[in-house]
This record gives structure tokens, C-alpha cells and sequence, in this order.
């Protein structure tokens, strides 16, 4: 009975200990992909058009925000715009080509794909920086 | 029982204050907006100090051009899938032909951006609306598809989006599942260049049948053709005072 309940125990912190791991893992993989990395604009400023942690969290209130005042009143401010997030976290790749927000690693993938929460903003929103998508067409 | 009503009334007060807290932190963009807003027109709110407009000159359109069409496809990145009959079409040229003259016109229609629009009255969900300078247009994150305002408008104006699309310009963000029409190249206007992209490409064709600008200002090139030219609005019967406007039909 005893032995048992032992083995019970033992298995179940096992368990735990290898489920913390992989959290940890998982953890220093996910955050913001490779972000603000290399061949980001991102990359070579201090911090986000707000302190970097509120960003984390707040980002989406300010895009809605400004989303409303652009659309219906044609208030149309750079800094606060999803088309200035997209070209500050759009990384470049070796050719030069902008990399995508939205594949896999990238800046809006690396956390979204994370916590599972698919972002709408790119059925309808460019995902690479304005002059890129210009000279795509 | 007292006791629990107590804590949920606590509770309320709490979730209160947080909601107070979050409608402050909400507004303090708006706020910051308006501070910096003096720096250019990009940052500032539309008025109806303007009203955008265009006179359709039908004795200069030419026919079988499609300079304007064509123009406006790539502005706005409109994809064409080769199915005419559901690839979004924001201006299209037609030929009217007098069967007892036989005289034929042709002209480009789009939105008329009427000023009492009927796909604006039918909208259940207030997408469909008109900005304070006089554009219609659709607020795509609001819009549910149903497509009413299609069946409302007179001009066949509007398109549905039925397909994916793949690209999307910065400009002109656009998806499947919204409806969509001309909105006189907004992001040129709220950029400060009043020029539409199928009026620039009109009369760089050498033809100059698309004159755009404000209505309101009698010195505008619109206003100033609209005072020369004798104009009509197509189904002026329905009173929608359109900014749109058409001569020589
Ligand atoms: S022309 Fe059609 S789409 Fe444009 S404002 Fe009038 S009803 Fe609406
Ligand atoms: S399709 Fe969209 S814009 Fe048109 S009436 Fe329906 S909700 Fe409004």
C-alpha cells in the first residue's frame, strides 16, 4: 500500500517536472519569435512606441483604437498605425525580401501561435511593409 | 444570504473601479492624438468643410479606353480572377446608345457617393456609412456581409468579396466576406493629395473626361467645370444628391 502510494507520488512529480521543462522550453521560444531581431527596424530602437511590457499586453487596444479613428474619420497617425507595427517587426531575409509578420517565428506569429489566439488583422491587412507591397502589384 | 450579497456588491464596486481604470487608459490615446494632431492633415479628424465630388465629362471619355478602370485595379490592388461575373469591380465603363439617334455615350460609373445613401439606410450594422467630407464607404471590420446595401444601391456600385485575396495593400486592406466600392481613393485624400487614381490616369490618357475635387470650394476644378457645364445626376429621379455628376448624357 505504502509502496504504492511511493510510486504514485514519484510518478506524479516526474510528470510535473518534465511538464515545467517543456513550459520552459517553450517559454524561451516563444516571445515575440525573432522579433526584434537583425533585419527589423525594430531592432535598432530603445523600446516600442510605448514601454515595451504595456505594448505586450495593450498592443491590440491600441490598434482598435486607432483602427476606428482612421476608418470613420480619417485621423491617420503613423506611430499608433498597424502599417507602422508591420514595418518595424517585419524582419528582411538574406535577399532583402521582407519576411512575412505572420509566418512561422515572426514577430506576430511567435507569441500569437503561442498563446493559440489567431490574430484577424491579416485576413484583410498587408503583413509586409508598405513598400514591398507596392512594388508587388 | 445578507452576507453574500454584501461581498457580490464589493465585488461590483471593484470590477467597477477596474472598468473606470481601463476606460482611462482607453481614452488616454485619444488624448495623445489630439495633442499632436496639429502637425499635419493626416492627423487630423475629416469635416464637412469639404465635400468630395467628380464631374464625368461624357463627350471626352473614349471609347474602348480603359485608362480609369485600369487605374483604379491597381491602386487598390483589386485581383481579378477571370469570373467577370464575381470579381470585384469598383468602376466600370458603360455605353448607352440612343436607339433612335443611335448616337452612343460612354461613360465610367462607381460609387455616386450620394449624400442621402440608400446602402448607408439599409446597413444593419453601421457599416455602410458616410464620412463628413462626403465619401461612402465600408467599414470592413464591421461589415457582416449580407450584402444589403448591394441590393439598395441604384448604381450596381458596390462588389462582394467571394474569394481570398492575396494581396493586400497597405492602402486598401481588404479581405473576403466584406462588400466593397470606390471610395475615392480615401488614403490619397487623407495623405493631402486630392486627386483620385482614375482621374490622374484619364488625363494622363490625354482624354481629361474625370474631373475630381471639393465641391464645397468654388474654386475647385470640379466646381468650376460643374459651372460651365450643363450636368445631371443619373436617376436624379431619386433624389440622392449624388457628388458624383455627369455631363453630355
Ligand atoms: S452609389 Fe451606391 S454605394 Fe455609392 S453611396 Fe450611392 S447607394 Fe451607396
Ligand atoms: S454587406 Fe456589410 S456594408 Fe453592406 S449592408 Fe451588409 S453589413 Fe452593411
Amino acid at each position: 500500500m505504502t509502496s504504492t502510494l511511493h510510486r504514485l507520488v514519484k510518478v506524479v512529480s516526474l510528470a510535473l517536472l518534465v511538464g515545467l521543462g517543456a513550459t520552459a522550453i517553450a517559454e524561451t521560444d516563444a516571445p515575440a519569435g525573432k522579433a526584434v531581431e537583425g533585419s527589423a527596424k525594430a531592432n535598432a530602437l530603445k523600446s516600442c512606441v510605448r514601454p515595451t511590457d504595456w505594448m505586450r499586453r495593450n498592443h491590440m487596444e491600441l490598434i482598435e483604437h486607432q483602427r476606428d479613428l482612421t476608418v470613420r474619420q480619417g485621423v491617420r497617425v503613423q506611430k499608433d498605425s498597424l502599417a507602422n507595427c508591420i514595418d518595424c517587426h517585419a524582419r528582411h531575409d538574406d535577399k532583402g525580401q521582407p519576411v512575412p509578420v505572420t509566418a512561422k517565428g515572426e514577430f506576430c506569429q511567435g507569441c500569437h501561435g503561442f498563446v493559440a489566439a489567431k490574430p484577424s488583422c491579416f485576413q484583410c491587412h498587408s503583413t509586409v511593409p508598405s513598400s514591398a507591397d507596392t512594388a508587388q502589384r | 444570504m445578507s452576507k453574500s450579497k454584501g461581498q457580490t456588491d464589493m465585488d461590483r464596486r471593484t470590477f467597477m473601479g477596474l472598468t473606470v481604470g481601463a476606460a482611462a487608459t482607453l481614452v488616454a490615446p485619444g488624448v495623445f492624438l489630439h495633442s499632436i494632431a496639429q502637425a499635419g492633415d493626416r492627423e487630423q479628424p475629416v469635416t464637412d468643410k469639404v465635400r468630395w465630388g467628380m464631374l464625368v465629362d461624357t463627350s471626352k471619355c473614349a471609347n474602348g479606353c480603359s485608362a480609369c478602370v485600369d487605374a483604379c485595379k491597381t491602386e487598390n490592388g483589386l485581383s481579378n480572377h477571370g469570373r467577370p461575373a464575381t470579381d470585384p469591380t469598383w468602376i466600370r465603363k458603360v455605353k448607352v446608345r440612343d436607339n433612335f439617334t443611335g448616337r452612343e455615350t460612354n461613360l465610367p460609373l462607381m460609387c455616386q457617393h450620394c449624400e442621402f445613401p440608400p446602402c448607408v439606410d439599409v446597413c444593419p450594422t453601421g457599416a455602410s456609412f458616410k464620412r463628413a467630407d462626403g465619401i461612402v464607404m465600408v467599414d470592413r471590420h464591421v461589415c457582416i456581409g449580407c450584402r444589403y446595401c448591394m441590393m439598395a444601391c441604384p448604381y450596381k456600385a458596390r462588389s462582394f468579396i467571394h474569394e481570398d485575396i492575396e494581396i493586400k495593400p497597405t492602402n486598401a486592406p481588404r479581405g473576403k466576406g466584406c462588400v466593397e466600392s470606390c471610395n475615392l481613393c480615401v488614403h490619397r485624400l487623407d495623405n493631402g493629395q486630392a486627386m483620385t487614381a482614375c482621374a490622374e490616369a484619364c488625363a494622363k490618357a490625354g482624354h481629361n473626361a474625370l474631373v475630381f475635387g471639393d465641391l464645397k470650394d468654388p474654386n475647385s476644378p470640379v466646381s468650376q467645370a460643374l459651372k460651365q457645364l450643363p450636368s445631371r445626376q443619373i436617376r436624379a429621379d431619386l433624389q440622392l444628391s449624388t457628388g458624383v455628376r455627369y455631363s453630355g448624357i
